[in-house]
């Protein structure tokens, strides 16, 4: 069970690829976008800034469209899930991946409903709302905490399997066929969050 | 509702944790790795290696450390305590911290802050202060808190913020060891002057504490030490003293 962790330079993938290791993942980190031909799902991590997927250019683009046809899934996380949205305006000359719709947005330093100021990055464990079953959290319970860090967020889209609430609601994670994407870092949510990429990993057989 | 975070801090030497430590039931009580599974376990929200080791191998016995803490943890892990370098920090997190603490190093030269912010991202830079007060003023220190970095810490936060730091970790050096309570008075000031989160630290002496520090002291995170070594179950039945007083927590 061949997994392609993505290294594009955004960020330390150590505590991703441990988490992957400790659920059952063979994980390998592609050389380049043919090296993704033998993977039986891709992951596309990151932290850090929109801007850093620039990187991700046609090559990595076609080799992952490539995946998707042969039924491998696609899994982003945090910056990862942004990138399969249209775009963000925290690096507007940059196109996303585009599979859902809308772009990323800066989370509010003003919480709407009390007009009180908060805090962005938006740092810690927050509750997960569920509004319907999905694959990648099969027998996690709605509320469950997850930890988060980032400043932009995704919109809520038709693929929107779960949101959480930081002055705005926002995706917290997608599933669009094959292409799934978390907000959260599932790699530092305790066993919620190695339940869900125990979950994703279903998926990749 | 985002969750106050409530962070366990393991100082180690030598690879052993050296404050007192009276869990029951552990192999070896000051093993850093299986009192982090422990907290864990008990629904820790984050771990702090403060690694106090001062030796010329000090870095290698760090990176032991941290590998072993964070082979079965599945939180976020700060490391801090001679982070002096950019080597130094590369190398904690390539052992695995999705965080490094940087202290005296910072202050000397405030340009690491964000030479690693720009490396690993802001999220993985934490700046620690150690702060002493004099009437409605702080001081930050330097050196383990022996000698005055003559900067003023509300100043000192917002620099270190403006250069890329993704959190603060705030000491009170005053109430380190007292278990009088937080600063309230210094971790609002800080929080407040900041956009980054505020992790407060020094003082913790029984769960009031902590509400205290998350009401008047406005902080996003509590950090303590001897409090959860002493308490069999001090994390899980904090936290649900936290939920009954309307605190949000992950439980």
């Amino acid at each position: 069970m061949s997994v392609a962790l993505v290294d594009y330079g955004a960020g330390n993938l150590t505590s991703v690829r441990k988490a992957l290791a400790a659920v059952g993942a063979e994980v390998y980190t592609p050389a380049g976008p043919a090296d993704l031909t033998r993977a039986r799902g891709v992951i596309v991590p990151g932290v850090g800034h929109f801007g850093s997927t620039r990187t991700l250019d046609q090559a990595w683009r076609h080799a992952i469209l490539e995946r998707l046809d042969h039924n491998r899934p696609l899994l982003g996380i945090c910056v990862g899930l942004q990138w399969l949205f249209a775009g963000s305006a925290e690096a507007p000359d940059v196109p996303g991946f585009g599979v859902c719709q809308g772009l990323c947005g800066r989370l509010p330093d003003i919480e709407p409903a009390t007009g009180a100021r908060q805090k962005v990055p938006h740092v810690g464990w927050n509750t997960l709302a569920l509004p319907r079953w999905s694959r990648l959290f099969a027998g996690i319970a709605d509320g469950s905490h997850v930890y988060f860090t980032h400043s932009y967020a995704a919109p809520l889209a038709r693929g929107t399997v779960a949101t959480s609430t930081y002055g705005i609601e926002f995706t917290a994670a997608v599933e669009e066929g094959l292409v799934s994407g978390v907000q959260f870092h599932p790699e530092k949510s305790g066993q919620v969050g190695l339940q869900v990429l125990r979950n994703w990993l279903t998926e990749v057989t | 509702m985002l969750a106050k975070r409530i962070i366990a801090c393991l100082d180690v030497r030598d690879g052993q944790v050296v404050k007192g430590v009276k869990f029951e039931g552990l192999r070896a009580a000051g093993d850093p790795a299986e009192l982090a599974r422990r907290y864990d376990a008990e629904g820790i929200d984050e771990v702090v290696i403060l690694d106090v080791t001062a030796t010329l191998e000090a870095r290698q016995a760090r990176a032991h450390t941290i590998r072993a803490v964070a082979r079965e943890l599945f939180l976020p892990l700060c490391v801090g305590g001679g982070i002096r370098t950019e080597d130094d920090a590369a190398a904690a997190i390539e052992a695995g911290a999705d965080k490094v603490s940087l202290n005296s190093a910072a202050l000397a030269d405030p340009t690491l802050i964000t030479r690693l912010a720009e490396r690993y991202g802001s999220q993985a830079v934490v700046v620690a202060i150690d702060a002493r007060g004099d009437g409605d003023r702080w001081t930050a220190y330097t050196r383990s808190g022996s000698a005055s970095a003559a900067r003023d810490v509300v100043e000192w936060a917002r620099e270190a913020a403006a250069r890329g730091a993704g959190e603060i970790l705030l000491t009170s050096m005053d109430r380190d060891g007292t278990k009088s309570g937080f600063d309230c008075a210094l971790t609002a000031a800080v929080s407040d002057a900041l956009a980054i989160p505020v992790i407060a630290s020094g003082g913790a002496g029984e769960f009031a504490h902590f509400a205290e520090v998350f009401r008047a002291g406005r902080a996003d995170a509590a950090l303590a030490a001897s409090i959860f070594h002493f308490n069999t179950h001090g994390v899980a039945e904090l936290k649900q003293f936290l939920h009954g007083q309307g605190i949000p927590v992950r439980l």
